[in-house]
C-alpha cells in the first residue's frame, strides 16, 4: 500500500497511530535507504520529533489538525527555512542560515505538516542531473548507477524512495517536471504566480515556481491546495480566489479535449520507448472517452535559446548578491574589496553557476541587448500565443516530459549542450508561464519510469489534476522498493 | 573669444515616506547603524521587493508640481553593479520608461527670470553608506539608507552658469518641501546633486566633452565647485597644451577647494539594465492622477504671489522667505499671532535669522515658536518694551525657548512708564548736565538727543522712550 497524506491524516485522527511513531519511522526508513540515494543535505530529525509530539498534544487535546497533518515532507534547499541551513547545494552558502522561512513553508507549518530534511539539487537550480551539486551526487531509486534529474532531483528521489511523503521542489525549465519523470513520481509545477516564490532563493524570476512532488496525483491536488494563494510579498503572485482540485478529481475526462502536438514525436533524439509509452496511455484517455486530436506546436530549437538567454540573464542579475561581503563564501586572502568579491565568486560557484553566469552577463551586455535578451523576450511572446491558439480549441496538452530515460551517472557532463536538449518539452512551459505535471506512464524494457507531461492553459490546475488522476487509476502505481505496511 | 557654460543637473531627493521602498522597515534618519534593516532591504537570497504605494503617490505629485507629463504606463528595471553599499548587488529603478517626463520650472536670476527644462523624473532605491574611521583597518557598512526610496529629477542641459544651477536646485527644492515630497535636508543627505558641465565658444552648435561632479553638499558648495569646475574647463581649452578636457567623473572636494578625478569615460559601469521581474509594471488610472493633482498644496510661486499681496513684502524678502519653506510656515504663524507682516518680516529676517545661521540651526529647527514671537511683537507695539529690550529678549527666548514676559520678569525688563518715577529720574538727570540744559535752551536741539540717552543710561534702558521723551521736552522748555 502507498503510504498517502490521507492515510497518514486519518491513521492520527483515528487514534490508530501516534505521529511520533510515524516520523520514526521514517526516519527508520532514510537511515536505511539514504546511504544508497543520498537525496538529503540535511536532516533536523529532532525538530520534526518535537513537532510530531506537539501534534500528538494537540489531537489529545481534541483541537482540529491541519490538512497536512503528521506528513512528512523534505524541501528542496533553494527554500528558504528560517534557523535551518538552506545551501542551494553551493560552496557559496554552505553555511547560510536563513533568518526567516518561505511564504511555502510557513503554509506547510501552518497545517501541520512536518519538514523531515532539505534535499539535494544542482547547484542553484542550475542543472538536469543533480551532478551539479557541489555536495554529492543523489541516485535514482530506481537504478542507482543512473542520475535522479534535476534539478529537484533530491526532492523527486526521497519520494520515489518513500522516505518522505511529500517534496517541493522548484521548477525553472523543467526542474520540478524532468527529476519526477526519471524517478517515477507526480511532480507538478503550477501557473506562475500561484504559488508564492517568497523565500525561495530565485534562479529566473520570471520562470521559477515552486510545486510539490507527491507518488499519487491525489497527493498532488491536496498539496497545491495548502501551496496556492495570494501573497502580499509577492508582487507576481496570482490574486484570483483559490480553487480546490480535490472535488473534481473523480469526475472523468469524458469529453475532455487533449491536443497531442505532432512535431513532439518527430524530435530527433526522443527515445522509442517513451514514444510508444506514451502513444499508449494516450489510447487509454479515448477509452476513457477523451477526444485526442493531433495538432501542429512546432517545436522550435530557437525557444531553446530563448529560454536559456533569459533564465541565464534573470540569474546573472539574481545570483549577484553572493559576493562574499554580508554572507556565505569568502576567500581567505584579499586586499581590496574588487578582490575580495571576485575571489569568494570565482572559488565558490561550480562551473555551471559560472557558465550560465556569464553567458547572461554577455546577453545583457550594452550592444548585445537587443540581439539577445530583447530577441529572447520576443520569441517568448510568440511561443505563450502559439499555446494560447491551442487551447481556444483544446483543454489539455499531452506530451512526452524528456525525450531521453534516466542516463548514467558522469553519461552527459561533459556535453552541456546535450543536456540542454533534455529540457525541450519542459522550458516552453516556463517560457509560457503554463501549469504542467508530470506523471508515471509506463517503464522501459530495463525497469526504469516513463514519464507523461500533462499541460494545461492558465490556472486550469483542476483539469490537470483530473485528467492526471484518472490515467493514474487505469495504471497503478509502481513502487522501486518491497513494499511495506504504514 | 565669448565663451558659453552648459550646465544639466541630476538631483537625487529622498521621499518622504515612513517606511522603505520594498519593504517596511523605517526611513528615519539619525538610527544606530543597521538598525532599520531587515531580510527584505538587505537582500537576503528569496527575498522580494513589493512596492511602496506612497512612492507611487509621491512621485506623480513631484511631476505634476514640476510640470511634467506622467507616464499612464512605467516599468521598474535593474541597474546591476557591483559595490558594498549595494546588497543586492543590482538597483532597482527606472531606465526606459520613467514615471514622469518633460516638465519644466521657473528660475530667478537676479531679477531675471528663465525656464528650465526637466527631462525626466524616475523612483529608485537608495543605497548603504560605507564608512571609513581612521582607526578601523576595515570599512564598515551601515544600511540603515538602503532601500529608502529617491526619485532622480533630470534637468535638461539649459543651465547657463553656476548661478543659474544654484537658482535651479534652489527652486527646486522649495518646490519638493512645499508639496510634501522630500524634506530636502542636504546636510543629511535626503537632497543630493550632481552636475554635468562643459564649456564652448559662443554660438558653437555642438557641445565639448562634459564633465559630471558629485558630492557638493550644500548651495554654497555647489557654487564653488561649479565655479571651479568652469575655470578648469575654460583655462584647459584657451591654454591647454598637453592635456584636454576629458569626458570624466570629478568629485568635489570641500576640503582642498577643488574637483578631483573618479573615473574616465572607459571605466564607466555597463549597468545591463533590464526589466524587473519581480515587480509588475506600474499602470496609473487619468482619474488617480487627478485625484493626486488635487492633493497639492500651494507651491512657491502662488505663496509669492499671495505673500507680496496680503503682506506687502519686496522681492527680496519674498525669495528669501517663500525659498524657505520652513522659515515662511514660520513667518505666517507669527503673522497670524500678530498682526504686522512687516514687522514680521524684519525680524523673521534680521534677528531669527542671523542667530540661526550664527548657530548653524536649520530653518525648520527653528528653536522659538512662532506664538512667542508674535506675543514678543506685541509687547513692543503696545509699548511695554522696547525695541532694544526686545532684542534682548529675543536672544534670551532663542536660547533658553522661554516666554518673553519672564524672561522681562526675570531679568527686571519691563518698561518704566510710569511718569512719577520717570519724572524723578529726569529730575536727576537734568540736575547732574546743567551744562546740557543750559545749551538745549540756547538752541542747541542736539542736546536734547544727549540727554534722553543719559536717562535710557540711568533707567538700564528700561524707559519707555515716548513718555520719556515727552516729559524732557516739557521739563525743557518750562
Amino acid at each position: 500500500m502507498t503510504i498517502t497524506i490521507d492515510a497518514i491524516k486519518s491513521a492520527i485522527e483515528g487514534g490508530e497511530r501516534l505521529t511520533e511513531e510515524i516520523i520514526l519511522q521514517f526516519y527508520k526508513r532514510i537511515e536505511e535507504r539514504e546511504p544508497e540515494v543520498n537525496g538529503f543535505l540535511t536532516l533536523c530529525r529532532d525538530e520534526a520529533l518535537e513537532r510530531a509530539r506537539s501534534i500528538d498534544q494537540k489531537r489529545k487535546k481534541g483541537e482540529k489538525l491541519g490538512r497536512l497533518a503528521g506528513v512528512p515532507v523534505a524541501i528542496k534547499d533553494n527554500i528558504s527555512t528560517d534557523g535551518m541551513k538552506t545551501t542551494c547545494a553551493s560552496r557559496m552558502l554552505e553555511d547560510y542560515i536563513p533568518p526567516y522561512d518561505a511564504t511555502v513553508i510557513k503554509k506547510l507549518w501552518d497545517e501541520d505538516a512536518i519538514i523531515i530534511g532539505k534535499t539535494n539539487m544542482d547547484e542553484f537550480a542550475m542543472g538536469s542531473s543533480n551532478e551539479n551539486s557541489a555536495f554529492k551526487v543523489t541516485s535514482n531509486p530506481w537504478d542507482t548507477k543512473r542520475v535522479p534529474g534535476g534539478s529537484s532531483g533530491g526532492s523527486a528521489a526521497v519520494v520515489a524512495a518513500e522516505m518522505s511523503v511529500m517534496s517541493l521542489g522548484s521548477d525553472t525549465g523543467g526542474s520540478i517536471r524532468q527529476p519526477a519523470a526519471f524517478c517515477g513520481v507526480v511532480g507538478l509545477k503550477p501557473t506562475y504566480g500561484l504559488v508564492s516564490r517568497f523565500g525561495l532563493i530565485a534562479f529566473a524570476s520570471s520562470l521559477d515556481q515552486i510545486g510539490p512532488i507527491t507518488r499519487t496525483v491525489k497527493d498532488s491536488a491536496i498539496s497545491l491546495e495548502v501551496l496556492q494563494g495570494h501573497d502580499p510579498m509577492d508582487s507576481t503572485s496570482y490574486k484570483g480566489e483559490a480553487s480546490s482540485y480535490l472535488e473534481s478529481l473523480e469526475k472523468g475526462v469524458k469529453g475532455l479535449r487533449m491536443a497531442v502536438p505532432k512535431e513532439f514525436f518527430h524530435t530527433k533524439g526522443l527515445d522509442p520507448e517513451i514514444a510508444d509509452s506514451i502513444r499508449a496511455s494516450i489510447e487509454r484517455y479515448e477509452r476513457l472517452g477523451a477526444i485526442v486530436e493531433e495538432v501542429s506546436l512546432p517545436l522550435m530549437e530557437e525557444s531553446l535559446a530563448a529560454y536559456y538567454l533569459i533564465s541565464s540573464a534573470e540569474a546573472s542579475s539574481n545570483l549577484a548578491r553572493f559576493d562574499g561581503v554580508r554572507y556565505g563564501y569568502r576567500t581567505k586572502e584579499y586586499e581590496k574589496i574588487e578582490e575580495l568579491m571576485e575571489k569568494s565568486r570565482s572559488e565558490a560557484f561550480g562551473k555551471e553557476v559560472k557558465r550560465r553566469i556569464m553567458m547572461g552577463t554577455y546577453a545583457l551586455s550594452s550592444g548585445y541587448y537587443d540581439a539577445y535578451y530583447n530577441k529572447a523576450q520576443k520569441l517568448r511572446k510568440i511561443i505563450s500565443l502559439q499555446y494560447q491558439e491551442i487551447f481556444k480549441d483544446y483543454d489539455l496538452i499531452i506530451s512526452p516530459t524528456t525525450p531521453i530515460l534516466p542516463f548514467l551517472k558522469g553519461e552527459k557532463t561533459n556535453d552541456p549542450l546535450e543536456m540542454y536538449l533534455g529540457d525541450i518539452y519542459t522550458i516552453n512551459i516556463n517560457l509560457a508561464e503554463l501549469p504542467a505535471l508530470s506523471m508515471p506512464c509506463g517503464f522501459s524494457k530495463e525497469g526504469l519510469p516513463i514519464g507523461l507531461q500533462l499541460i494545461g492553459n492558465h490556472y486550469s490546475e483542476a483539469t490537470l489534476l483530473r485528467a492526471a488522476h484518472q490515467l493514474e487509476q487505469e495504471i497503478g502505481l509502481k513502487s522501486p522498493i518491497r513494499k511495506e505496511e504504514v | 573669444m565669448l565663451w558659453e557654460t552648459i550646465i544639466g543637473m541630476e538631483i537625487h531627493a529622498e521621499l518622504e515616506t515612513k517606511s522603505k521602498i520594498f519593504c517596511s522597515c523605517p526611513t528615519e534618519f539619525g538610527a544606530p547603524p543597521n538598525h532599520h534593516t531587515c531580510p527584505i532591504c538587505l537582500g537576503l537570497p528569496g527575498t522580494l521587493p513589493v512596492m511602496n504605494q506612497e512612492v507611487i503617490t509621491l512621485a506623480i505629485k513631484a511631476g505634476l508640481a514640476l510640470n511634467c507629463e506622467i507616464n499612464l504606463y512605467s516599468k521598474m528595471d535593474r541597474k546591476n553593479y557591483f559595490y558594498p553599499d549595494l546588497p543586492k548587488a543590482y538597483q532597482i529603478s527606472q531606465y526606459d520608461l520613467p514615471i514622469c517626463k518633460d516638465g519644466w520650472i521657473e528660475i530667478d536670476v537676479e531679477g531675471e527670470k528663465k525656464e528650465i527644462r526637466i527631462n525626466r523624473i524616475h523612483i529608485e532605491e537608495d543605497a548603504g553608506k560605507l564608512i571609513h574611521l581612521e582607526d578601523e583597518p576595515n570599512s564598515l557598512i551601515d544600511y540603515n539608507r538602503v532601500g529608502v526610496p529617491l526619485i532622480e529629477i533630470v534637468s535638461e542641459a539649459d543651465l547657463r552658469s553656476p548661478k543659474e544651477a544654484v537658482a535651479y536646485v534652489k527652486a527646486l527644492k522649495a518646490i519638493l518641501e512645499y508639496a510634501g515630497i522630500s524634506d530636502c535636508r542636504m546636510e543629511q543627505g535626503s537632497l543630493r546633486c550632481d552636475a554635468n558641465i562643459s564649456v564652448r565658444n559662443h554660438g558653437q552648435k555642438e557641445l565639448n566633452s562634459k564633465v559630471e561632479i558629485k558630492n557638493m553638499n550644500s548651495f554654497k558648495e555647489l557654487l564653488k565647485a561649479m565655479e571651479k569646475e568652469e575655470k578648469r574647463q575654460l583655462e584647459l581649452y584657451q591654454f591647454g597644451e598637453g592635456h584636454k578636457v576629458i569626458q570624466e567623473t570629478r568629485r568635489w572636494d570641500s576640503g582642498k577647494g577643488r574637483t578631483i578625478p573618479m573615473r574616465s569615460k572607459e571605466d564607466a559601469h555597463d549597468y545591463r539594465y533590464f526589466p524587473e521581474p519581480d515587480l509588475k509594471p506600474i499602470i496609473l488610472q487619468e482619474a488617480m492622477v487627478k485625484e493626486i493633482g488635487d492633493t497639492l498644496p500651494e507651491l512657491p510661486h502662488e505663496k509669492t504671489i499671495r505673500f507680496k499681496g496680503d503682506y506687502g513684502l519686496t522681492d527680496k524678502e519674498l525669495e528669501i522667505l517663500v525659498g524657505d519653506k520652513a522659515l515662511a510656515t514660520f513667518y505666517e504663524a507669527t503673522v497670524a499671532k500678530a498682526g504686522e507682516p512687516k514687522a514680521v518680516a524684519n525680524w523673521v529676517l534680521g534677528d531669527l535669522l542671523r542667530l540661526l545661521k550664527e548657530k548653524e540651526i536649520d530653518s525648520y529647527a527653528i528653536p522659538v515658536e512662532p506664538e512667542t514671537l508674535g506675543s514678543l511683537i506685541q509687547l513692543v507695539d503696545e509699548g511695554r518694551i522696547s525695541g532694544k529690550i526686545a532684542k534682548e529678549v529675543f536672544e534670551e527666548m532663542f536660547y533658553t525657548g522661554k516666554k518673553p514676559l519672564e524672561i522681562i520678569e526675570e531679568k527686571g525688563l519691563k518698561q518704566i512708564s510710569g511718569e512719577a518715577e520717570l519724572e524723578a529720574i529726569i529730575d536727576k538727570v537734568l540736575a547732574s548736565n546743567p551744562q546740557s540744559v543750559e545749551d538745549f535752551r540756547d538752541g542747541k536741539k542736539q542736546a536734547l538727543g544727549y540727554l534722553m540717552g543719559q536717562v535710557m543710561k540711568e533707567t538700564g534702558g528700561q524707559a519707555n522712550p515716548k513718555t520719556a521723551k515727552e516729559l524732557l521736552e516739557g521739563k525743557l522748555s518750562s
